[in-house]
């Protein structure tokens, strides 16, 4: 089996067994990125030297008999709205299409504490808004599986890179399903921790109080091994939470033996692929078999989630958005004075997708409007939040779809922002909630990956991590690699 | 008509921290521009801010001086507005939930006390600075923009509109001022802008209840600004009124060259903030025990160091206040008093020849020349009988340029008193032979005759002569 196939934690013993080289490895999954990045279009920017001598570095201390972490020596990639010193963070924007930030978030900090290689900063929604990765400012990027089809959004660059072996890991970042959808459609594994577990500094924002920084990768173990290594209290996050982290891989155990699943009757909403919701049933049917209680769990105010979402969201991006004027840094549009200057920079490097959203951000914060709108908003983000507080008291984890259905294809949702929006009708809850999730693979729909999301209590990243691994150890799903129109 | 003036003030304080409010840059003022500056003052994509605890604790500091109540709960908030000073287009402020709330301050104007209601207290950042290139705003091709000053720790310190004259809001300020300074949480400089003051202002016939329409003054950045603007603008809205007209509820700015105030935006024209919660920030929560402690360590506050001037040196009421208005003037006067000196004495030369030097050179006594060590070593030497009191300004003259100390002015320049009886004899001698007619004129009842005798023996002696043994001799004489 070719090298970019693996995981993280199969590749790891094979470097400490020396059976292959770091240097070896990032060429491998290098080749990989020569030979479909065509296709995929999953990168911005590749950062192919660096990757490589970080590489070198690792295979130097495995020379000297030192011990390497388990992201040593293993290429991945990161999501261009995460900070890389010396490297173009773009947001896939336009307006930051030459922007090098002068720090390093903490992820990517974290990362190169561990060794791990970084490959390259992949393609996304601009600023993160969108479901499909159309609305990068540069390219759309394609779905592995069928390339006429999208990898989702916003995080479609890092799921469809792991999909397509040109990333063993990716991070992505999740505001209403960024990281779950794209894992989902791409057929691997997304996680969005706790808001808090992981540092947001650096993390370029879109909506402050729901952006989360999380794994993707090909199987929950590397999950577990992402985790890990990004997880914990920043004194530079205020929001990030100071309790300890505990080790995930501890949690990678097939076993849920009185583990009580819940499953929301009111995610299972209208549009939804038939064969999206069998695969989830039948996936109920086999945890049951394996061992966890179900039980139906009512949360009624699931369908306001989505509105309420999209009055929050755009509201703080609104205002974490106004500081890309053209002064000091990012694209500039000479004006023939400062409002002008701002009106042309922002008019002509922000995509659509973007000026939508803080335009409606600009509506729901004016006075006279905000009340009814923002205010109304964060009364229905509290009763959405209060609804997980119940469903927690009488189970473990929730179980839904990722998406009510299998990648769509490019184009075909481009000029309706709203079936776009529903997309993350299943995910955008979960936000509000601040709580857990993750997708696995669970089944096919016509060729195309089919996501389960596992939502955990606050801070109940373990018990998701449990579920999965027991789901994906009695199954397959996440085994099959996206053909790439190879035979 | 007669109209009741009222004023409202709110007071921009920048906090005297070490570093920023959100980040550890600098807060040094007059560094080279753009260096006191990191990604997160500069607000680059990806930052976040962290609070400084310090700002959390002045603002307690502040807020219980003036007699606020400290909310358990508190919280930052985002003022949305696009200005190239300000490079997230926002600032982090407080809105609906300022640290503090419903205080008071007492003030004296004309020997009467006043209570002026205080709305709020709540912490800010400041925004940086635009240097325009040209002599003008409207003159410049273009503005650059220092951010050294971004992000700087601001209180916000709003009052009730109980103000009722220019003269009461100056007294306000003037008080909040050396509260702060007593507080040490700002230096106050109103020069360097670390202290800033806008003004709501409105009129309305005497004996209505309702406000009238306000209109908001800013650029009031000098004692003599908010005197003269608030003058100004009375008078400005009286002549309106009287002529029929109606005052337009606006944003005016204060002319400090021409004297005058003017439009810079209609109510159509102000910015529609749109706040909303910082959400990158987490909520103050503060514990009682925490404003209890802070309460419980606050420093003495002008009032009560006042009083102790009164009653454990015996200063007049006059006196105290005047030299506690300062506290760094109190702390100079208390520093003198460790050498030994007179209270009232010392009391004097400050509000006498030192405020007298202050004020030619503008500056405060924090850069005064001559130490209190140095002061009193000057009364040391009046007290002697070394040199008179009207040599001692002279010293003093000498030691505010020289630096040096007093006895080293006095035998340098040979000024010692000539106490001497058997030589100032001699002198006397000398000036009732040479001036006859004086003599004369003193012995036929001209009283004002010895004046003149004793000017002759005091220019003879470039003033060294002890005056007392002068009269006294010459009278003998005579």
């Amino acid at each position: 089996m070719e090298l970019f196939k693996y995981t993280a934690g199969q590749l790891h013993e094979k470097l400490v067994t020396k059976e292959i080289s770091a240097v070896e490895l990032t060429k491998a999954v290098l080749a990989r990125v020569d030979a479909v990045e065509k296709d995929v279009k999953a990168y911005i920017t590749q950062t192919r030297e660096g990757a490589l001598a970080q590489a070198q570095a690792v295979d130097d201390k495995i020379g000297r008999g030192e011990r390497i972490s388990v992201l040593a020596g293993i290429p991945g990639a990161l999501k261009d709205n995460i900070c890389t010193k010396g490297t173009k963070t773009t947001c896939a924007s336009k307006i930051l299409a030459n922007f090098v930030p002068p720090y390093d978030a903490t992820v990517a900090e974290k990362l190169a504490a561990e060794d791990a290689v970084v490959i390259g900063k992949a393609n996304m929604d601009e600023f993160a808004m969108g479901g499909s990765t159309e609305n990068s400012g540069f390219f759309p990027t394609h779905n592995p599986w069928n390339l006429e089809t999208v990898p989702g959004g916003s995080s479609g660059g890092s799921a469809a890179a792991v999909a397509a072996g040109q990333a063993i890991w990716a991070l992505g970042s999740d505001t209403g399903g960024s990281i779950r959808q794209p894992a989902a459609y791409c057929g691997v594994v997304g996680l969005k921790p706790t808001y808090g577990r992981v540092s947001r500094y650096g993390l370029v924002a879109y909506a402050s109080s729901l952006d989360q920084i999380g794994s993707i990768t090909r199987d929950v173990t590397d999950s577990a091994h992402v985790m890990n290594a990004i997880s914990g209290y920043d004194a530079k996050d205020s929001t990030s939470i100071n309790v300890g982290v505990p080790d995930y891989t501890k949690s990678l155990v097939n076993n849920i033996k009185g583990l009580k699943i819940g499953l929301p009757k009111e995610y299972f909403v209208a549009g939804m692929d038939t064969e999206v919701e069998r695969a989830i049933n039948k996936a109920i049917e086999q945890l049951v078999a394996l061992g966890a209680e179900y039980k139906e769990i009512s949360m009624p105010h699931t369908e306001y989630a989505l509105s309420a979402y999209y009055m929050i969201a755009p509201a703080e991006a609104s205002s974490n958005l106004a500081r890309y004027d053209g002064v000091s840094f990012g694209h500039r549009v000479e004006g023939t004075d400062i409002i002008d200057m701002y009106k042309k920079t922002r008019s002509e490097a922000f995509g659509a997708e973007v000026k939508r959203r803080i335009m409606l951000g600009t509506y729901a914060l004016s006075s006279g409007y905000y009340d009814a709108y923002y205010l109304k908003a964060l009364k229905v983000r509290t009763l959405v939040k209060q609804d997980f507080d119940k469903a927690f008291e009488q189970v473990d984890v929730l179980i839904t779809p990722t998406a009510p259905t299998t990648a769509f294809k490019l184009g075909e949702k481009t000029n309706d922002p709203l079936a776009m929006y529903l997309q993350d009708v299943c995910t955008i809850p979960v936000n509000l909630s601040g709580m857990p999730a993750i997708s696995i693979p669970c089944g096919f729909a016509g060729g195309m990956p089919i996501g389960m999301q596992i939502i955990g209590k606050t801070l109940g990243e373990e018990t998701i991590i449990r579920a999965a691994y027991t789901f994906e150890q009695n199954n397959d799903y996440h085994k099959g690699f996206a053909t790439l129109g190879e035979v | 008509m007669d109209y009741e003036i009222v004023i409202g003030l709110e007071i921009h304080t920048e906090l005297k921290t070490n570093s920023k409010i959100f980040c550890g840059c600098s807060t040094k003022f007059g560094s080279d521009q753009n260096t006191n500056v990191c990604p997160v003052c500069l607000g680059l994509p990806g930052v976040l801010p962290v609070i400084n605890e310090k700002v959390v604790e002045f603002a307690i500091r502040a807020g219980v001086a003036l007699n606020c109540e400290i909310l358990p709960f508190s919280k930052f908030d985002r003022k949305n507005y696009y200005y190239p000073d300000l490079p997230k287009n926002f600032q982090t402020s407080q809105y609906d939930l300022p640290i503090a709330v419903n205080g008071h301050l007492d003030i004296e104007v004309n020997g009467e006390t006043k209570r002026i209601g205080i709305t709020r207290i709540h912490m800010e950042e400041d925004a940086g600075k635009l240097v325009h290139s040209g002599a003008t705003i409207n003159s410049s091709d273009y503005a650059l923009v220092d951010y050294n000053r971004t992000g700087v720790p601001l209180l916000e310190i709003v009052s009730e509109p109980d103000l009722r004259s220019a003269e009461e809001a100056k007294a306000y300020l003037e008080k909040v001022k050396a509260i702060l300074e007593y507080l040490d949480v700002s230096d106050c400089k109103m020069e360097e802008g670390s202290l800033r003051c806008d003004a709501n202002i409105s009129l309305r016939p005497r004996g209505q209840t309702t406000l009238g329409t306000k209109a908001e003054i800013k650029n009031l950045n000098s004692f003599r600004s908010v005197q003269r603007g608030l003058e100004y603008e009375v008078a400005r809205q009286e002549d309106l009124l009287d002529d029929g007209g109606r005052v337009i509820q606006e944003t005016r700015t204060w002319d400090e060259n021409k004297g005058v105030t003017a439009s810079m935006r209609n109510k159509e024209q102000a910015h529609d903030y749109r706040y909303l919660p910082e959400p990158d920030l987490v909520p103050i929560v503060v514990d009682p025990a925490r404003v209890a402690e802070i309460r419980a360590n606050l420093p003495e506050l002008p009032n009560v160091r006042k009083q102790r001037l009164m009653d454990v040196h015996g200063l007049s009421e006059y006196d105290a206040s005047i030299i506690t208005a300062s506290k760094a003037m109190a702390d100079y006067f208390d520093q003198s008093l460790e050498y030994n000196a007179d209270a009232k004495v010392v009391a004097n030369w400050l509000m006498g020849e030192v405020s007298k030097h202050l004020n030619n050179e503008g500056i405060t006594i924090l850069e005064c020349p001559v130490t209190p060590k140095q002061l009193t070593g000057l009364i040391a030497l009046i007290d002697k009988g070394t040199i008179s009191n009207k040599i001692a300004k002279t010293v003093f003259e000498e030691m505010w340029t020289s630096r040096k100390d007093a006895e080293v002015v006095v035998k340098e320049k040979g000024l010692v008193q000539i106490s001497d009886t058997s030589e100032i004899v001699a002198i006397v001698d000398g000036v009732i032979a040479a001036n006859p007619q004086s003599v004369a004129d003193f012995k036929a009842g001209k009283e004002k005759a010895i004046g003149f005798l004793v000017g002759q023996i005091m220019k003879q002696t470039k003033g060294r002569a002890n005056p007392d043994m002068v009269n006294t001799l010459l009278r003998e004489k005579l």
